[in-house]
């Protein structure tokens, strides 16, 4: 057995779990303040990585300035969608809802396709040293970055739901709409602003995945990944989110590891996280933190 | 049945037997049998390319069919949709190459293997609903398209699988024009299946099912053997589309069957209408007639004054995509009822024309 390739993929693994969970977290927040199930996800990636690719080849920007440009726009990007897509949907049956966003997600995959074609592009450099050696494994400086900005992320959501005025009107919006209105919490806001922060957040997510592997159409099927992740977690805990992407990213390289090494089925990095999926939903379909729909006549 | 809300007032039933026609009036069923009559008459008229349109849209809308008495008469939502169709398709196929059996019986035979598959991956509905069964799904999407790709004894893995064309009694069904009876056949048959289905008692425990699941489970509806059921029969008729896909064609690959697919399929229906069976084939007709519509107007803007501009008609394939996903958007949010509510309204104009009230 070859542990130090393990020990490697595992580590790969919890990068690119920590990324699943901030998406993952984006995906929590949405559903939790909006009740919509956001399958266009991806497509926030997938935007603002180009977006941002855009701002840096053809305008020559510098990059956090371009980074910054990037999130400017996708805030107004997830606030718009919201108010002109979204909004004439509320109150409508859950397929419909879901539809729209599928809907969005066919829309802008294809689009960001039309614009800057189908195959992958790479930011430019930004950092001078490649990698870096940290207990002795080659982790790639791009990783490492990902890592520090996914938690910063993480700690940021903490520190806004908890303490800041927007935040407590959101936790208030997702513990009950109608009270939250009563008490004159703009409920239109919290919507919108729920979506252009799921927007601005998942595109710095979509940024660093881009910088490490490049920008292409590949990156929304990210969103994709992270239904097995929020379902593992509880689709209404945004811990459980993050828990559910590590625990996903780990696990489909362990078993990227065990089939390259022993079974030899193949393909087995992308379809893993599926069966885990179906098992979750099968014995325990709300997650491991999500609260227990209790249904009375 | 969706159309009694469309019912102009004064229109009252007296028996159940009447509450229950497939056509409402005599003129309804004339129609529709002049229909049949002069589809059936059609490949003496179309050339090829009308007729291909045609079968497309049989084989699309048989698939679909059964995809609106999942979503739009039992209330569950499937993802998975393009995975069962493509499972008829290789099913049908191997069914005929592996076993020889003749292709007229494989037909059948894979609606109902892929009617086992789609019961099985069913099985969670019994225990979840609505947008955890939306998930579910979309698992077993990816799970039956990593199975095509991989099972070589099944599918023929990457290489895909031939499919022989239908024979009957000797006659072989390999041209358009005779392959479109088939298709026309199956059609037919299928949606008439579906109308009596949704007639009968069966039908009458999805809806309830859908209207509300625990006023159903009251009156007795037993709700996890319906809800399976209705999973199998959405699963065979995706059976049944995708196994005349592979006849017709006459070779499988395992790369068309993607999310995409489903998601198509999910389109049709609602633009089509959801619950509603005649709403299901004007939302497939449409679906098929979009790209080709498109096609054409980028083909005609050479004629304008705009000339030929490279990026749209070197981008034609992904304007297709955006335009499928627009479509969806716009009907969602000004046409949430389909074309059938929209036909319903413009018939009940002309009807009452120029007194509407």
């Amino acid at each position: 057995m070859n542990f130090e390739l393990l020990l490697q993929l595992i580590i790969n693994g919890l990068i690119v779990g920590l990324l699943y969970g901030v998406v993952g977290m984006c995906f929590v927040l949405v559903y939790k303040s909006t009740q919509i199930v956001n399958f266009a996800q991806g497509e926030f990636l997938l935007v603002g990585a180009w977006v941002c690719w855009a701002f840096l080849i053809y305008m020559e920007l510098p990059f956090v300035v371009g980074f910054l440009l990037t999130l400017c726009f996708m805030a107004v990007f997830g606030v718009l969608l919201q108010m002109i897509v979204l909004r004439p949907m509320i109150g409508e049956p859950i397929i419909s809802v879901i539809m729209v966003t599928i809907g969005l997600s066919i829309f802008f995959q294809s689009l960001t396709k039309w614009i800057f074609g189908v195959s992958p592009q790479s930011y430019p450099q930004v950092f001078d040293t490649q990698s870096v050696s940290v207990f002795g494994l080659n982790i790639e400086l791009a990783y490492l970055m990902s890592t520090i900005i996914a938690l910063c992320i993480m700690v940021g959501f903490f520190f806004f739901f908890k303490y800041s005025k927007h935040g407590l009107a959101m936790r208030a919006t997702a513990f009950d709409q109608q009270v939250a209105q009563s008490l004159g919490i703009s409920v239109k806001q919290v919507f919108a602003m729920s979506w252009g922060i799921a927007a601005t957040v998942s595109a710095t997510a979509g940024v660093v995945i881009g910088m490490v592997n490049g920008v292409s159409d590949s990156l929304s099927s990210i969103g994709i990944k992270v239904f097995p992740a929020v379902i593992l977690g509880g689709l209404d805990s945004i811990v459980g989110a993050i828990v559910g992407g590590v625990i996903i990213g780990v696990l489909e390289n362990v078993a990227e590891f065990f089939d390259s090494q022993y079974l030899h089925i193949g393909n087995m990095y992308d379809i893993a996280p599926f069966y885990v999926l179906l098992v979750i939903l099968w014995f325990k379909p709300y997650g491991l933190f999500g609260t227990r729909d209790i249904e009375r006549i | 049945m969706s159309s009694l809300a469309m019912r102009p007032c004064g229109d009252f039933r007296t028996s159940y037997k009447k509450d229950n026609t497939i056509f409402e009036t005599k003129t309804i069923r004339l129609v529709a049998i002049l229909a049949i009559a002069a589809a059936c008459l059609a490949p003496l008229i179309l050339d090829g390319y009308f007729l291909t349109l045609f079968i497309q849209i049989s084989y699309l809308g048989i698939a679909a069919l059964g995809l609106n008495i999942l979503v739009g008469f039992t209330g569950q939502i499937s993802l998975g949709h393009g995975a069962f169709f493509g499972f008829g398709a290789f099913a049908s196929a191997w069914l005929n190459t592996s076993f020889n059996i003749p292709v007229a019986l494989c037909i059948p035979l894979a609606g109902f293997l892929t009617m086992a598959v789609g019961m099985m991956f069913g099985m969670p509905a019994a225990r979840i609903k609505g947008l955890y069964l939306a998930i579910a799904t979309l698992a077993a999407q990816f799970i039956i398209e990593d199975f095509f790709a991989r099972a070589e004894w099944f599918s023929g893995g990457s290489s895909g699988s031939m499919a022989a064309p239908v024979n009957l009694l000797g006659f072989e069904f390999d041209t358009d024009q005779s392959f479109y009876y088939i298709a026309l056949f199956a059609l037919v048959f299928m949606y008439i299946w579906g109308c009596n289905l949704m007639r009968s008692r069966d039908g009458r425990a999805f809806v309830a099912v859908r209207d509300h699941y625990l006023s159903a489970e009251i009156m007795g509806v037993k709700l996890n053997k319906y809800r399976l059921l209705s999973f199998g029969i959405s699963s065979f008729y995706a059976g049944i589309g995708g196994a005349l896909y592979a006849h017709y064609l006459g070779y499988v690959s395992a790369e068309g069957f993607t999310i995409f697919m489903s998601i198509q399929f999910l389109a049709m229906i609602i633009i089509g209408g959801l619950g509603s069976i005649k709403g299901t084939l004007m939302g497939v007709i449409f679906m098929v007639l979009l790209p080709e519509m498109l096609e054409t107007g980028v083909g005609l803007m050479k004629y304008t004054d705009w000339g030929n501009i490279p990026m749209v008609t070197d981008g034609l394939a992904y304007i297709k995509e955006m335009a499928i996903g627009l479509v969806i958007i716009l009907f969602l949010i000004f046409e949430p009822e389909g074309l059938a509510h929209r036909w319903a309204q413009i018939k009940n104009y002309w009807k009452f024309y120029p007194f509407s009230y």
